[in-house]
């Protein structure tokens, strides 16, 4: 069996990416259109700089809301970008007309995830392999055969005579991702972006899939950026990873290094919660709770922060921090604490409106002081009790005052680079 | 939940079991003939156990689950016994069936957000369920009820009055669980319930199925593609392969000895943090309209024998406990002369898969 290839030097980038954003506008009711009104913005993409070297394989590794999916469809144009650029020979993808984009596309192409939805059901294998051929102008319908039947053979449907004349729906999960693979070298690209494209298929022919993938960058000297949520084949596959969340990327390094050394507790927590197997390793019980914010209203400070269980006072504890332990707390109570409680805390819907000062209680503040500090003894590792600054009487209630939050930029540290609070600038 | 994980004695179960089905079979009609998806499958699952059953697509075990519960779409024929706490429920009439379903089995499903009523409360999912089966219940013993359920889950009793939409997609799958159990059901169905889930929220749903037998003392077939998965939630495993379980005993020993070629490779094939190189199943598994003779894995399998692809194999005691049908580990004595012979196998192509 082929064992994995050695890691090459990116001296030599091939994409370029500075500070790239990609916002989508949210778009409110019809009034809120006419009088303009600001419905919010998801930040898909928040700032990312990365640089891919030719010939390198480069993991974009994260959950379902992380960004990934929108950071690769940037590379190809698209998606428009907001803010800052995407270097291809020189030229920026962000900036580029339609028609250039088109041009573009020869040299980067796409492999989705579905192959159900990738493929045309209308199209026969030929036709849709060799579709790309006649957009970007090869008239000569024997010329395209001709092309079709080699890209064919390269992915290895063959013979090949019995493939062309096929739909979809004549093929299984993994011989259509072979099409598509076919579709995506036909035009001779430099580099394919690789979103999730074994995930639908089965687990025994996801190795074949990926390894077809490794010969045809060998064969053809192509650069991957390979998206995925799976963190087991990306450590098998990549020479590098960033790994995302909510729009950024929080840790970026060569993939030995990420996996021997993981330093996020983003990255540490995913890694735990690959199930391996081997019924001997017990389940870890000390799994990351919750789950991926709205990129809608990201937390304040480290996005991170409220999952994260090594957070501490700088890390930008809030309000919906504390309407989050106020009912993880619940969970834990019988019926009739519960009903008491609540009495007292009041309602919690204002604490989803983001703020560093969160006040709870109406029916007195010792009362809502002695439900805190239930909780805190309850909890004492909770890592929410380290924002709290103060807890001052306000009316009938009580006023949580939060440390202020920080938001940590990507910073190198031994060889990798990565974003959060627990590791400041080495010098 | 935060409670030890407390190590129970694994293949020690005295008590009678929950399910046990004998040689349950399932044929979809097509117009190229009879689809035989399940084909003589035979298992027994002891109160609070988890069977864990893994395949390829294909192979039959999302329709062997669907057809434990009886939930087989028309045209398909089920034949075999499904005994549940020694009662036949595949026999029992359609109104019986019913009663039986939500009350004492249980189906969780891949996608939770199909299976949920976009404009129904949580609170109106809890009472159309609980209603249908226990009907004499108050409205406030209905919210009790579901609100404990909804606490071991992990939901907060805040949330009660949510729509569906209002929740992400592991606290959709965790409400589904909550419905499945709020009646406390001796066998639950899960298909293959973390699919659609990212891989954080996959641990902390696996994690609650693994506490579903202290909390709930329920029994449960987990139907997944993952093994990864079965290591960490299952008791026992059973392997299908076109419509057949060709092997099943405890996880931790078929892990370690897997005995079936074809479990093996389905072990090896897996990527995981451990991969150092790429295995793969050559080929692709049978049409099931009329799969191959003798073994079905057979054309697949790297150590065939002549007698694999003339005979079928005898479902026998699997050595380190647990069954197993392989010609590999016998009974000698009912292998024909020569049949013990390497088979010469037609060469399988590249894109030849599934």
């Amino acid at each position: 069996m082929p064992t994995k290839p050695e890691p090459q030097a990116w001296q030599d980038p091939l994409i370029d990416v500075r500070d790239l954003s990609v916002h989508f506008e949210l778009r409110g009711g019809i009034l809120a259109r006419l009088f303009g009104s600001d419905t919010g913005t998801v930040k898909a993409v928040d700032g990312v700089t990365l640089t891919v070297g030719r010939g390198e394989v480069v993991g974009l590794v994260g959950e379902s809301g992380s960004g990934k999916s929108t950071l690769g469809r940037a590379l190809l144009g698209l998606v428009p970008a907001t803010d800052g650029s995407i270097l291809f020979h020189g030229d920026d993808v962000a900036e580029m007309s339609r028609r250039r984009l088109r041009a573009i596309r020869r040299d980067i192409q796409m492999v989705f995830q579905d192959p159900n939805a990738a493929l045309n059901p209308a199209m026969t294998v030929e036709e849709a392999t060799g579709d790309a051929l006649r957009v970007h102008g090869m008239k000569s319908a024997a010329e395209r055969r001709a092309r079709v039947v080699e890209a064919l053979e390269k992915v290895g449907l063959s013979p090949v005579e019995l493939f062309l004349s096929k739909y979809p729906r004549d093929l299984s999960g993994g011989q259509k991702q072979r099409v598509v693979l076919a579709r995506a070298i036909i035009l001779d690209p430099e580099v394919l972006v690789a979103d999730e494209p074994i995930s639908m298929l089965d687990m025994s022919v996801r190795a074949k899939i990926l390894q077809l993938m490794l010969d045809l960058k060998q064969e053809l000297g192509l650069t991957y950026v390979y998206i995925t949520h799976d963190l087991a084949s990306a450590k098998y596959f990549c020479d590098r990873i960033a790994i995302m969340y909510l729009g950024r990327v929080v840790e970026i390094g060569p993939t030995d290094e990420i996996f021997a050394n993981p330093r996020h507790p983003y990255t540490r927590a995913l890694l735990k919660a690959i199930p391996e197997p081997d019924p001997e390793r017990a389940l870890p019980r000390d799994l990351l709770r919750g789950e991926i914010p709205d990129a809608a209203s990201p937390p304040l400070g480290c996005s991170f922060h409220p999952r994260c269980p090594e957070a501490f006072e700088k890390c930008g504890w809030e309000s919906r921090d504390l309407r989050a332990v106020i009912e993880e707390h619940w969970t834990r109570q019988p019926a009739d604490v519960y009903g008491a409680e609540s009495d007292t805390v009041g309602d919690l819907a204002h604490l989803d409106t983001p703020a560093t000062v969160a006040r709870i209680g109406g029916k007195g503040a010792e009362s809502a002081r002695e439900i805190l500090h239930r909780m805190r003894s309850e909890r004492p590792d909770e890592p929410f009790w380290r924002g709290v600054d103060r807890v001052d009487d306000d009316g009938p209630g009580i006023r949580v005052v939060f440390h202020p939050g920080e938001d940590p930029a990507l910073r190198s540290s031994d060889g990798v680079e990565v974003a959060c609070l627990l590791y400041p600038e080495s010098s | 939940m935060s409670i030890e994980l407390i190590d129970e004695p694994v293949g020690v179960h005295p008590q009678e079991p929950v399910i046990s089905a004998r040689d349950v079979r399932v044929w979809y009609g097509t117009t190229r003939g009879a689809i035989r998806a399940v084909d003589g499958v035979s298992f027994d699952l002891a109160p609070g156990e988890t069977l864990g059953l893994v395949g390829e697509s294909g192979c039959g075990k999302s329709t062997l689950g669907r057809g434990l519960m009886g939930l087989l779409p028309d045209g398909a024929k089920r034949d075999g016994q499904v005994l549940f706490k020694g009662r036949d429920i595949s026999s029992m009439s359609r109104k019986a069936a019913y009663q039986m379903r939500g009350r004492e089995l249980a189906m969780i499903f891949q996608e939770p957000m199909t299976r949920l009523n976009p404009l129904m409360r949580v609170s109106q999912h809890f009472e159309e369920t609980i209603k249908q089966h226990a009907p004499a219940l108050s409205r406030a013993e209905v919210r009790e009820r579901a609100l404990e359920t909804l606490r071991l889950i992990g939901i907060p009793p805040t949330r009660y009055k949510s729509y569906p939409h209002e929740f992400s997609g592991g606290m959709r799958q965790r409400l589904m669980i909550a419905l499945a159990l709020v009646l406390r059901p001796a066998f639950v169905v899960a298909d293959e319930p973390t699919t659609a889930l990212d891989v954080l929220v996959e641990a902390q749903i696996v994690q609650i199925l693994n506490d579903l037998r202290r909390n709930f003392g329920t029994s449960m077939l987990l139907i997944t593609h993952n093994v990864g998965i079965v290591a960490e939630a299952c008791d026992r495993m059973a392997v299908m392969y076109a419509g057949r379980i060709v092997e099943q005993g405890s996880v931790v020993d078929v892990f370690k000895n897997p005995r079936h070629p074809y479990t093996r490779a389905l072990l090896r094939s897996t990527i995981s943090l451990r991969t150092t190189g790429l295995n793969f199943i050559p080929g692709a598994p049978p049409d099931l309209v009329d799969p191959p003779d003798g073994c079905r894995f057979h054309p697949r399998c790297p150590d065939a024998m002549n007698v694999c692809a003339t005979h079928n194999p005898v479902n026998i005691e699997r050595p380190g406990g647990g069954r197993i049908e392989c010609w590999l580990s016998g009974p000698d004595d009912q292998i024909p002369a020569g049949g013990k012979q390497p088979l010469k196998q037609e060469g399988l192509a590249v894109a030849d898969e599934a």
